[in-house]
Parts: C-alpha cells; structure tokens; sequence
C-alpha cells in the first residue's frame, strides 16, 4: 500500500514538472549581462571608435529612454537579416517596455548588410522609408568606403534628428521610466551635497587656533561617498563616473523590455 | 479504525493531487491557445497593412501613363479577394488557413509581377513616392514573417502541450484540439519573390 502512495506521489510530482521546450529556428545570441550600445563582435570598430559610439548612445538613451544598440556580427549563417534583427531585438528587449522605443542596427560583415531594425513605438516615427533613407544616403556611401564608424555615427545622429523632429521633447521628458531615473540620479548627489556641507560646518566649529580637530574632508571621505553614488545611482551616476575606466557604464537599468515586430529597413555595401 | 483510514488518506491524497494537476494542465493549455490567438491577429494586421500599402502602390501606379492595364487589374483583384478572406480567430482550422495562405499567395504573385512589369518603367522607377511604397512593403514583408514565425512557434507550444501524453488524455476530455500552422512553403516561398533590389 505505501509504495503505491509512493509512486502515485512520484509520478505526480515528475509529470507535474514537465517542462517544454518552445523552438525557435533563429540562434539569437543570448542577452550578454552587461547591458550596452555596442556589441562589435566582428571588429569594424577600434576601440576608442566603440567607447565613443557607446558614450553617444548611452547618453542619448538616458536623456529620452529610446535605447538605440548597434550590433556588428560575422555572418548571418544564411538568415535573412530582417526577420533575423526583429527577433533579436525581441529577445533581448532592447527599449523601454511599454513605450517598444527600442531600435537595433545590425551590421553583418560577410554579407556585407545592414538593417535598421524599429521597435513598435518606433515605427511611426522612424518609417521604413526614413530608414531607408539613412542607410542608403547616410551611412553606405561611409560603409563603401570601409568607414564603419563614420557611417553609424552619422547614421545614428539622423536617426537622433529624425525622431526629434517628430518627438516633441516635452513628450519624451514625461514618461515614468525618465522620471524615476532622474530621481536616481539626483538622489546621490543631493546626499554628497548634505554631507559635505555637514563636514564643512564641523571644521569651521572647530574654532580658531585649537588645531585640525575636526579633521576635513580627505581621500577616504571621498571614496565612501564616490561609491554610495556608485551603488545607489545604478548605471546613470556610475556612468559618468566611471567613463575613463574599460567598459564605461552601459544602459542605466539596462534594456527595458520593448518588442520588435519586424519593421525597419536595409541595404548592403 | 485505522484500517480504513489509510485508504480514505490515500484517495484524497490522489484525488486533490489529480484535481491540481488538471487545473495546471487545462489554465496552461488556454493561456497558451490565447497567446497564439493574440499572434494570429497580429498576423493578420500584418497582412492588412500590406493589402493598404498595395492599395496605395496601384494609385501610384496608375498615375503613371500607359502602365499596362491587365497586370494592374490583376493586382487590384487578388487583392480584393485577400481582404475578403478573414479568420476568426476562435477557428483557425486547417482549411481556413489553407484558405488564406492561398488568397495571400495570389495577391503575392500578382504584386511579383506588378513590380517586375514596373522594371519597364524608368519613370515610374525613380519616382520618390513609388521607391517610399517598396520600401514600406518590403518592411511589410519582413513584418509578416516575424509575426508568422511567432504565431507559428506559439502554435506549437500549445501543440506539444496539449499532445505529449499524460496531456493528451485531459486535452481529449477538455476538448482541445490542435491549432493549424502557417505552412511556411506557401507563404514564405512565395514572399521570397517580393523582394527588391535596389543595387
């Protein structure tokens, strides 16, 4: 009797535990754990040529939420590029969730190809056609001169123009994610202000000629205070402060979740 | 007394144990038919959104002179038929599917030839609105790819998860039957000859 209790207990709990396995056709690189702008996994770019691009676009995503992410790869392995960058784009949830304002550009080396891919808040913004137009106007005439970074530079400002144009500014600045990050970002600071108006008042109690006995702000100091910005500013504090140094500061909050649907347009070199 | 204790323990052990597993398989099997009903009629927005943008291809088009009447009405008729075509999403069968993967398929060859007459042209080629339209479909192309690909891959998840076998049993009692997918031969093929060159 107990060991058909057991096995019926058995069974329901293994049975319970099926797991299943969705399949996709498409390998999409797995989402790397320090969310960026540039992935340049077949070298088109030097490497003060990719901190720079990084810099630019991590700064543009923390002032609009858009996050914008260039990928370069080695081949596409037979894909078609634009169903390939949709769901890669999709998988990793490059843009904000609710606002889908993410927009990946994937460059593949071998094929010697590009595509805009738009996320779906993109879409009425950022058309086909204006993506079109960047790519062929802007950015190729760079690529067919082996200028990759000129071209996604100068790309990538367009696209900045092309959204602004039709973004209003003030639209951008009012959605909840932007203001939770200033909130961050200015909470740090507000706290080294206090303390350090604090620290200053305890020298200046100190009186006059009874030596250091409050003893003023030294390196120490600093250092505390320099990483409790650090680990309560997230991204947006540690990117500023942290840009000289290797990999820079990524995406505040990293990428927000937003969808791709396959809009977006391409071009080859 | 004890005697018949265990066994009352052990059938309400089974029987809540059997309940639960019901429960998880009956609330997964329609979350998972709702996720792909969501990607079918993301599917079809798709397909609408191309049927606007060859709609407003045809008026280009025919604002250019002497452009060949036949292969513009051709177009203008497949695509007539393919907006006629619509699937609820409550019966996404086999045959309705086939249904409208074919009227799709029409319209797919007609545009083919539309745009390939077009080559003749060079007018109508360089025309700033005609070259926005062709990119927008080719977006479009792309659009309904992605989004079958996902409707597709959300169709077996509620597949596998309605037929693997312990399932299969409830699925047969709950009345769950499989969900047809977009065969990709006759959409996709056919979606291949749709695409532009602009080199």
């Amino acid at each position: 009797m107990k060991s058909l209790q057991r096995l019926v207990l058995f069974s329901i709990l293994t049975l319970s535990g099926f797991s299943f396995t969705g399949f996709s056709q498409i390998e999409i690189p797995e989402k790397p754990s320090k969310e960026m702008a540039v992935y340049d996994a077949a070298d088109l770019l030097k490497e003060a040529e990719e901190q720079k691009l990084r810099l630019k676009l991590e700064t543009y995503a923390d002032t609009t939420s858009t996050q914008i992410v260039v990928a370069t790869i080695n081949s596409l392995n037979g894909e078609y590029i634009g169903t390939y960058a949709a769901e890669w784009g999709q998988k990793w949830g490059i843009g904000q969730k609710k606002e889908d304002n993410g927009l990946l550009i994937l460059i593949a080396k071998k094929e010697a190809k590009i595509w805009f891919s738009t996320g779906y808040g993109l879409e009425p913004y950022l058309t086909d056609a204006t993506s079109k137009t960047i790519i062929e106007n802007i950015i190729l005439p760079e690529f067919r001169k082996a200028n990759y970074y000129e071209g996604i530079d100068e790309g990538t400002t367009a696209v900045f123009e092309v959204i602004a144009g039709k973004f209003d500014a003030s639209q951008v600045k009012t959605s909840s994610s932007k203001d939770v990050g200033w909130g961050f970002a200015i909470f740090p600071i507000l706290i080294f202000v206090v303390i350090f108006i604090l620290i200053a008042r305890k020298n200046k109690g100190g009186g006059s000629g009874k030596g250091n006995h409050g003893r003023g702000p030294d390196l120490l100091d600093f250092l505390i205070l320099g990483s409790m910005g650090r680990s309560m500013g997230g991204g947006s504090f540690g990117g500023s402060s942290s840009g000289g140094f290797g990999g820079g500061g990524g995406f505040s909050g990293g990428f927000g979740g937003g969808g791709f649907g396959g809009g977006g347009a391409g071009g080859s070199w | 007394m004890k005697k018949w204790l265990i066994p009352v323990i052990i059938i309400v052990v089974v029987a809540f144990g059997l309940y639960s597993w019901t429960k998880g398989f009956n609330n997964t099997a329609i979350t998972l038919k709702e996720e792909a009903k969501t990607a079918w009629s993301n599917v079809e927005s798709a397909y609408q959104r191309r049927n606007d943008l060859i709609g407003n291809l045809v008026k280009t088009v025919q604002g250019a002179a002497d452009f060949e009447r036949n292969t513009l009405t051709e177009v203008i008729e497949a695509r007539s038929k393919a907006t006629s075509v619509n699937i609820n999403a409550d019966n996404l069968t086999e045959e309705n599917i086939k249904q409208y993967e074919q009227v799709q398929g029409g319209l797919n060859s007609a545009l083919s030839r539309l745009l390939v007459s077009v080559e003749r042209y060079p007018d109508l080629k360089s025309n700033q609105n005609f070259m926005n339209l062709q990119t927008q479909l080719e977006g479009t192309e792309n659009r309904i790819n992605v989004e079958r690909n996902r409707y597709n891959s959300a169709v077996g998840k509620y597949n596998t998860h309605i037929s693997l076998f312990p399932n299969s049993i409830f699925a047969g009692w709950f009345g769950f039957e499989e969900m047809s997918r977009y065969s990709a031969d006759e959409g996709a093929e056919k979606a291949k000859e749709v695409e532009f060159d602009f080199n």
